[in-house]
């Protein structure tokens, strides 16, 4: 006679197990490890875990002095690196109180706003690849191309210039510089409609996107959200406009705040911005004025003991810089305050009860660089 | 607010703040103990309404451990600086935020990790950049490590 | 120097030149024509170098033409892994797994000045791993900051050619490669 064993009857569904997105997967970004804790395919919760890119740039800047400095910020945000790099030149620069030459403000406001832009162009071709749409690949990195042409042209490099230095720029541009970002600016803007074309008005895009990962403007606050993915919570946080640096204020744009704070808004206030972006470089390209490339700085670089914050508007958030001084050519702390890292802090929170692929989208339109999170 | 207004404020809500000359912002050293009665009224009172905190950042000055926050508010626009400062290095207790601005849960995290400071009431506190078992805090001025790290 | 010390690709195709059975090399002509010009990526990139590897994959220069037809996902289903960034001490051990899971034969190309040696971040940190060939035994090392995409491809390039240099008789043993 068979003997009938009585299994304990298992609600697979209602047990919670964990899985993880290691640090080496096609569509975390970069290297961040998250174990997310699903039921089913519901995500619980999720703990990331950082520090698989920590270089300890923080350290390293007790020992470099500022000009060697700028080498270094470079390469936590890489996208937006001249940005990062224009922060701690104002911080040096408004520290000695020193006056830079009205056409270097012009030439870094309108190198941030190309930075900006190809910044934007590389987001729109990963979120396109992790929705699965490899076409967007292609496209974003062949517009890219132009402008890395441009900066290669002028300043030698296709990433990582460290163009700008405390006082003024390395040196001047180049003769064709404007006539070539006025090409571009003729040619991007009717490629712009074909981004659209393909992936704004994408009936999968909008199925995918739209009401995942809601965000509300108090959240945004609270856990310190900014750059696109905070104003497309309402969170009317531009640095650009708020607290403005540079030639900001003589153009003339909009700060794109959209009130639904879902992935959808995030994607939406990016593809605004790359043509805000468009419109501050056609304002300034023009009235470049003559003049010098740099001030006259000192060949050590002492900042005055004491502590300066400086904050600026990178493509990914505000990004802030904190010295304490006291005296020497290098500072005693150098904090950078990554707009990355607070960012990911809301990733856990704005994820909870969605699935596991609405998880990928959320993370693409969150839009974080990892070596900027662990630095 | 006015920074002289702000500075009546919160002298008045703590009289123990220590006022420090900055050219950029208004800042005071505030007491650990009274930190977050302090953060709470910042935040919650309505003329104040302190809700951005947009860094938070441990610093060692040789003979203290300091935490710096810089909070702005989004609908007033004014700027403050706190600092609280802790001599003990070997236990350094500092009360947490988190419960009142979201983001100071990583932000304090970060600081543990590279700069020993504790914070009490974290829901989370360990390491998030280094390894769990790696020994010492590293952006201490008296770090040593022979073998990781090359001088020049 | 030991023969088994040089390591180049110009000194190894000259020993190839002499010698060999006439059978032997015509059928190790195809598989390594073969197997050199379809060499297969694992997803690997850790910070700006990987940006560079995506553009050098992209349009403009696409080495698609070279082989590198898809990135693989899998540390299995992959030929070579491309390190592109920095590797700290936290990664080093992920790394190790990722490359112990690839399926023989293997290569490794470093990319970029930080996994040549460290790069700009040799002195003064604390949790860099200075050069990737202190983990996993490295074949191709390709300079620059970012290195420029044609850069890359001459390093694949570089690794067409040594892959062209192998033999049936005597397979690639990675454990002699190990340290």
């Amino acid at each position: 006679m068979k003997e009938v064993i009585n299994l304990p009857v298992r609600n697979i569904e209602e047990e919670e197990y964990h899985i993880n997105m290691g640090p080496q997967h096609p569509s975390t970004h970069g290297v961040l490890r998250l174990v997310v804790s699903l039921q089913g395919e519901i995500v619980k919760n999720l703990k990331p875990h950082c520090g698989y890119i920590h270089r300890g740039i923080e350290k390293m800047c007790e020992k470099d002095t500022y000009p060697q400095i700028i080498h270094l910020t470079d390469r936590m945000d890489y996208l937006s690196a001249h940005i990062n790099n224009h922060a701690v030149c104002m911080l040096v620069e408004k520290a000695l109180e020193i006056d830079v030459p009205e056409r270097v403000q012009y030439i870094r406001t309108i190198v941030d706003e190309l930075n900006r832009i190809a910044s934007h162009q590389l987001w729109w071709c990963s979120f396109g690849m992790d929705l699965g749409g490899l076409t967007c690949f292609f496209y974003g990195l062949r517009d890219r191309e132009k402008i890395l042409d441009i900066f290669e042209e002028s300043f030698g490099s296709r990433l990582l210039h460290s163009y700008y230095t405390p006082g003024g720029l390395m040196m001047d541009i180049h003769k064709d510089f404007q006539k070539n970002v006025k090409d571009f600016i003729k040619y991007f803007r009717k490629k712009i409609k074909d981004y659209d074309r393909i992936l704004t008005g994408n009936i999968i895009m909008h199925e995918r996107t739209r009401g995942v990962g809601f965000l509300s403007k108090e959240d945004a606050i609270s856990y310190g959200v900014t750059g696109p993915s905070g104003r497309a919570s309402g969170f009317a946080c531009d640095v650009r406009k708020h607290h403005p640096y540079g030639v900001y204020e003589k153009a003339d744009f909009k700060e794109i705040l959209l009130p639904e704070g879902d992935t959808f808004a995030r994607y939406m206030v990016r593809m605004h911005e790359m043509r805000e972006s468009m419109k501050i470089i056609e304002q300034l390209i023009d009235n470049i004025p003559a003049g010098d490339y740099s001030a006259k700085m000192k060949a050590v670089i002492k900042l005055p003991a004491g502590e300066y914050f400086q904050r600026v508007e990178a493509a990914r958030g505000e990004l802030g810089v904190y010295v304490v001084s006291d005296g020497n050519k290098t500072p005693l702390r150098m904090k950078f305050r990554s707009p990355n890292f607070s960012n990911l802090g809301v990733l856990d929170h704005i994820s909870r009860g969605c699935k596991i692929a609405d998880l990928v989208a959320i993370g693409a339109s969150l839009d974080y660089v990892i070596p900027d999170i662990d630095r | 607010m006015d920074n002289a207004t702000l500075k009546e404020r919160i002298l008045g809500l703590v009289p123990e703040a220590e006022f420090q000359e900055n050219k950029q912002f208004l800042m005071f050293v505030v007491p650990p103990s009274a930190m977050h009665e302090l953060s709470f009224a910042l935040k919650h009172e309505a003329d104040l309404a302190f809700d951005f905190l947009f860094c938070l950042s441990g610093v060692d000055m040789v003979k203290y451990l300091e935490v710096v926050y810089h909070l702005e508010s989004t609908t007033h626009k004014h700027q403050l600086v706190l600092k609280v400062r802790t001599a003990d290095r070997e236990n350094a207790a500092v009360d947490t935020v988190c419960d009142i601005w979201r983001t100071a849960e990583f932000h304090e995290r970060e600081a543990y990790d590279l700069l020993g400071i504790r914070f009490n009431n974290h829901p989370d506190l360990r390491r998030i950049f280094l390894e769990e078992d790696w020994k010492g805090y590293p952006l201490r001025k008296d770090y040593v490590d022979e073998v990781n790290i090359v001088e020049l | 120097m030991k023969e088994g010390d040089f390591r180049d690709n110009e000194t190894l195709e000259l020993f190839k030149k002499s010698g060999g059975n006439i059978l032997l090399t015509t059928i190790d002509a195809m598989i390594d024509w073969g197997r050199s010009n379809s060499i297969w990526p694992l997803t690997f990139a850790t910070s700006c170098c990987g940006i560079e590897m995506m553009a050098t994959g992209a349009s403009r220069h696409d080495f698609a033409r070279f082989g590198i037809e898809v990135y693989r996902a899998s540390p299995r289903q992959a030929d070579v892994i491309v390190v592109a960034g920095t590797i700290v001490n936290k990664m080093a051990p992920v790394l190790k797994r990722l490359y112990d899971q690839m399926s023989d034969p293997k290569y490794v190309i470093a990319m970029g000045a930080c996994a040549v040696s460290g790069g700009p971040f040799f002195y003064n940190t604390y949790h860099v791993v200075r050069g990737v060939d202190h983990v996993i035994p490295v074949d191709v090392y390709v300079p620059g900051c970012p290195p420029r995409p044609e850069a890359l491809l001459y390093g694949v390039m570089q690794l067409q050619r040594k892959i062209k240099l192998e033999t049936m008789g005597d397979p690639r043993k990675t454990e002699e490669l190990t340290r």
